[in-house]
Formats: C-alpha cells, structure tokens, sequence
C-alpha cells in the first residue's frame, strides 16, 4: 500500500523547510561578507581620498639680496610659518640657476604647510588661534585653496607629509615586478612544462609536485630570510634593490604558476596532443605548436594573479631591506628602492597625523593597481576562452 | 594459428598470418608483416602472438567484441603505445622490411608514413587551412606559400572536402559539421603522403550520411595508401574493407576474404560473432 499524495506532501514539508533555511543562512554570510567589504571600502576612501587633494597658498615671492642666501627672506613673514618649507628652501637655488630673478616679484601658487593642509581638512592640528584665523581670512580672500595634488604621483617619499609621494613606490614596485616576471615566468612555465608533458611518473616526479605544492602555501616571511641568506649573504646581490626584491617574490610566485600552468596544461584534451602525435610532432612540436597556445589564457591568468599577489607582498621584502626612505625615483635596478605595499607600512609607522591620510591614499593606489591587473587576468581569460 | 578446429573441413590452415582466403581482386605486395606479437599494460596481456600480414591499396577491417585488442593493435602499427608509460611490447611489427620498435627507429618518421584518423574528429584548433598545411610544412614536404596551397587543395579534394570549404579555408576548423571534421582530419593524415592511413573506428561518432561518405572516401584512397581500420559496424567491414580480420581476447581469430568471412567463415567463434550470437 502505497503513501497517498498528501502523505506524501506532509513529509516533504520539513525537506523544504530545511532547504529554505540554508538558502536564507547563506545568503545572510554572503550578505556579512558584502558588508565587511563595503564598509572596508567606505573607510578606506574616506580616509585616503583627502590624501588626493592638497592645501595651496598664493603668495609673493621676493627676490631680493637676502633671498639669494635665506629663503626666507623672499616671503612675508606672516606666511612663512603657512607654507611648506620645501618651497622657501629651493629660492636660493632657483635663483643661482636664473641670476634675472634678482630684484623680481612674483605671485606664485606654492604648496602649504602640512598642518594648514590638515586644519582645512578638519583634523586636529597644533597650530594657535591667530594662526587658524589667518588662514581663515586667506580662504575667504581667495588666496588658499584645495587643489588636486598631483605631487602625490609625482614625488617620492619624504619626511614633510605635504611633500610626500607614491612615485618612487611605484617605480620600486614596477621595476621589481620586472624582475621577478622575467624570472618567475619562464623558469615556471618550463618547470610545469617538462612535469606536465615529459617527465615519467615517478616516486621522483611525485616528490617534487608535492614539495611544489607545499611551497605555495610556505609563510612568505620565510621566502625573505631564503634571499637574505642566498641572495645578499652569499651571492652578494645589493640589499633594498629592486633586483634581490624581484627574486626573492620570484621565489614566491614559482610554485602559484607551475600550479596554473599544469591545471591549464592538463585542461588541453588529450585528443589535440594524439592529432599532434598522429601527424608526425615530435613531443616538444606538440607542446610548442598545440599545447601551449591552448594554454596561453590559463598560463596567463595565473600569472598575472600570481604576480598581483607577490605586488602585495610586504613581510619578504622587509627582511631584505626594501622597507626604506626613499626620497628620490629609483634609477637602476641594484639602487635601494621601496614598493607600494612597503611604502604603505612607512607611512602608517610615521608619527605625524598628517600621514594617516597618506596611508590610506597610498592603500588605494594600491588596490587600483591590484584590482586593475586581476580584472586583466579575467579579460584576457574571457578573450581566449573560446574553443575553436 | 588457433587450436579449434576450422569449420569448413576441406579447407586448409593458411601459412602463418596469411589469410584462409586469398581476395582475387585485392592487391598481395607486402606492407606490414606482425609476428609473435604480444603487448602487455602494466601486468595485463592485451595482444596475444599475433601474426598477420597486411597488404599495400586494401582495406583490411579489424572487428571484434570490445576489449578485444583491435584498437591496442592498430596503434602498435605506428607506435602510438609509446605514449602510454606502463605499456611493454615483444614480438616483430616489419614495414618494408624494417622492424618498427627497433631502437634505431624514430616514431616520428614512422608516424609521417603510418598516418592515423581518431575516433573523435579531432582538429587542431586552427585554420582549415593550417589544419592541412601545418605537417606538411613540419616535415619540410612544401615551404613557399604557393606549394601549401596546392596541396592544401590537392589533399582536401582527395578527401572529398574541397567544394565545401574552399571558400573558407580560413575559419576554424573545429566550425564543420561532425563528418566534414573526420573528412578534415583524414585530408591532414593524407597531406603528409604517408603509406598506410589507420583509421580507428572513423565513423562511430558520426550520423549515417557522414558515415556513408566516409565509406565512400574510403574506396577511393585504397588506390593510393594501405588502409587499416577498427570498426564495431560489421556492415561497414562486409561494405568497404577486401581483407577482414576478427580478434578475439587478444588473439586474431580469423583473417580472411571479407566477402568469404561474411558468408562462410572458417571459425565457429567468427561465426557466433558476426551472427550476433555475442559481442
């Protein structure tokens, strides 16, 4: 005798209620997790977006006698406290380099002085009563104003917060990624290549895809003591060079692209490899002529979302050195450099207030970058995804 | 060859790997000569001393219940095994006179004169064109532009694909149709001017029509390579193939006169096989 209809309904009541009740318990984790992201993001932004915009002061600049030796000298004295001393500084210079300035007067939108740049963003700043008022007066005349601060992507780092910029982080951090992609690249594609397509599966063979696997999930502080101890101690490679810093984060991306490269070689189907066989390709023809190009867009993300990841990458990079002041653009590629991340943690160490904006500024150049790369990884996997 | 005792008294065992019956019409020059020829995968015999020799422009159908060898023994012919790590071969496999698995021969200018048609179409995934033109071109056979279109040409209209393509050379290989793919696939075995064309079960993944053209293509290259083919289709061997030859759990059971082997086989288990009585 079998369950009538609504027997049956009545025992499927309690299935349904169960399912419904995961669906809502992972919506709301995936709801939790949006909302840490958006209130991540909200912080971040209202913090470091102020760090785009930057206090400017129209003042006059004499050039008299006394300015040829003391900067100072050229503006009044009332604004010398207002503006950044890395503009009073450079006169003297500014007028051996250009003798006509001599007995000139200009007016001159200069950079302000941090603390005035922070008391019109709102912060806590120590300045007294008479000098607040002042400043108040020069907004109302016109002749202090916000402006985009361009000297953010155009200067490096430096101990005076309005002076301070992400240019030399961003060149350490592109001329080290070029170092670690030039190695990283090559020595892993290969490595995936030859385990892949060539070597016999052996003990030996098993061995090494474990220990391969094992290196991905290494601490990557320990990478930095392996090219403290390799690179610096015994190979001599400069320290806080983009070069020791390219291949110490070399040796943290191998094992992500042996590991994309061999899930995106193991993706071809075996059939293309038996044309390629059956045609006459030696082994190396198939890899060369069929395997690889069908690979390419896997290999390709992979790499490009393990080298997001090395870019990221602070703990490696202290141990060799490349957490530093570096006050002017990196030349060459065995001078001491810093990367963005890097530059980040000087910043949020610094005691000034000032740099607390320049932090989170700093944080979102960072993930511009980031985000922009990996959004590349999945173009160029979307572009030749198609099996043709 | 086998210890049971043929069917048909009056007719005698054949010399060793020939068949029971001579085909008049089929031509008897030597291509590939096995003898003894035993393959194991890791521990498990798969190919049981097997003899036989296949003749130059025939046919010769491999059929047999599945499992039985058929397959592992056509790729033995262009040392496809050798891309299995646990596969082990004894025994003598001889084109023109030259031992295939001797040491001192390269699979890969084996596999230039032992062409092979796979089960699934498989196209590169390139070009129409470069699908043809890429072996060629590998093994040096043209180099100047205008040689490969020749024989781009020469080979897709050998293949019976010329009119249906020759406007789109240039798209993918892999947009035809399931038959024009297994018709593209045997142009490209067929632009390296190879001697034998292997062909493994070339029609199973495709629709009747598509199979019937194949069949037809099949009669027409005969004039010109040795083609040796595994089919499941017993319809299809008794159709296209002179010489038939049926395995059995690794052992050739009978290799004989199609036309023969189809009316009167000389083997009771042929008999029960292609009656339908198992396989």
């Amino acid at each position: 005798m079998s369950d009538s209809y609504d027997q049956i309904s009545q025992q499927l009541k309690g299935r349904h209620r169960k399912s419904t009740r995961l669906k809502y318990i992972s919506m709301s984790a995936l709801a939790l997790a949006a909302a840490f992201l958006l209130i991540f993001f909200a912080d971040m932004l209202s913090k470091g977006l102020p760090a785009f915009q930057q206090a400017m002061i129209n003042i006059e600049i004499n050039y008299t006698e006394d300015a040829s030796t003391n900067g100072r000298a050229a503006v009044d004295r009332d604004f010398s406290t207002l503006i950044s001393r890395s503009v009073v500084r450079v006169i003297p210079l500014q007028m051996r380099n250009d003798p006509s300035l001599l007995g000139t007067t200009q007016n001159r939108w200069v950079l302000a002085d941090g603390s005035v740049d922070q008391y019109l963003k709102g912060n806590r700043v120590r300045l007294d009563d008479e000098e607040m008022a002042r400043i108040d007066r020069l907004v109302e005349e016109g002749k202090v104003e916000m402006q985009f601060n361009s000297g953010f992507f155009s200067r490096g780092d430096s101990k005076m917060p309005e002076l301070a910029g992400i240019l030399s982080a961003v060149v350490g951090t592109v001329m080290t990624m070029i170092v670690t992609l030039a190695i990283a690249f090559p020595i892993g594609v290969m490595t995936a290549v030859y385990l892949e397509e060539f070597a016999p599966d052996n003990r030996l063979t098993q061995l090494v895809e474990i220990n391969i696997n094992n290196l991905a999930a290494i601490p990557s502080i320990l990478f930095g003591l392996l090219g403290l101890a390799i690179f610096i101690n015994f190979f001599g490679v400069p320290r806080s060079s983009p070069l020791v810093g390219g291949m110490t984060l070399a040796l943290m991306t191998l094992p992500v692209i042996i590991i994309s490269t061999r899930t995106a070689l193991r993706s071809v189907p075996e059939s293309i490899r038996h044309a390629a066989f059956g045609v006459g390709c030696s082994r190396w023809q198939v890899v060369k002529d069929h395997v690889l190009p069908l690979a390419m867009p896997g290999i390709m993300t992979g790499s490009i979302i393990g080298l997001a990841q090395a870019m990221g990458e602070t703990a490696p990079l202290i141990i060799v050195g490349m957490v530093a002041f570096i006050p002017d653009v990196t030349a060459s590629f065995t001078e001491a450099a810093t990367v963005m991340p890097a530059q980040v943690f000087t910043w949020a160490g610094e005691p000034d207030r000032a740099f607390v904006e320049k932090t989170a500024g700093g944080i979102i150049v960072l993930l511009a970058v980031l985000i922009s790369l990996n959004a590349a990884a999945v173009l160029l996997r979307k572009k030749f995804e198609r099996r043709w | 060859m086998n210890s049971q005792v043929p069917e048909m008294s009056e007719q005698q065992s054949p010399a060793v790997g020939q068949p029971y019956t001579r085909n008049d019409q089929a031509c008897h020059d030597l291509s590939i000569r096995v003898r003894d020829l035993n393959l194991w995968y890791g521990k498990a015999q798969a190919l049981n001393g097997l003899n036989i020799d296949l003749f130059q422009k025939n046919v010769t159908a491999l059929i047999g219940p599945s499992g039985c060898g058929k397959s592992t023994f056509l790729r033995c012919l262009n040392r496809m095994n050798d891309l299995i790590p646990t596969v082990r071969i004894e025994g003598l496999v001889e084109m023109d006179g030259r031992d295939v698995n001797a040491p001192k021969m390269d699979e890969v200018a084996l596999r230039r004169r032992v062409g092979m048609v796979f089960q699934k179409p498989n196209p590169f995934p390139k070009s129409i064109f470069e699908n043809v033109a890429y072996a060629p071109r590998m093994h040096d056979i043209v180099s100047r532009k205008a040689e490969q279109e020749e024989l781009v040409e020469k080979a897709l209209r050998d293949a019976g694909l010329w009119n249906e393509v020759k406007d789109k050379l240039h798209e993918p290989g892999t947009s035809l149709s399931g038959g024009q793919q297994q018709r593209l696939c045997i142009a490209r075995a067929i632009a390296v001017q190879p001697d034998v064309i292997l062909m493994d079960e070339p029609t199973s993944a495709l629709d009747p029509i598509s199979t019937a053209t194949i069949e037809d293509l099949m009669d027409k290259l005969k004039e010109k390579f040795t083609i040796i083919t595994v089919t499941h289709n017993m319809q299809q061997a008794a159709r296209v193939a002179d010489y038939t030859a049926f395995f059995h759990l690794g052992e050739i059971i009978e290799y004989n006169d199609t036309k023969v082997m189809f009316s009167t086989p000389a083997q009771k288990k042929t008999e029960d096989y292609i009656s339908g009585r198992y396989g």
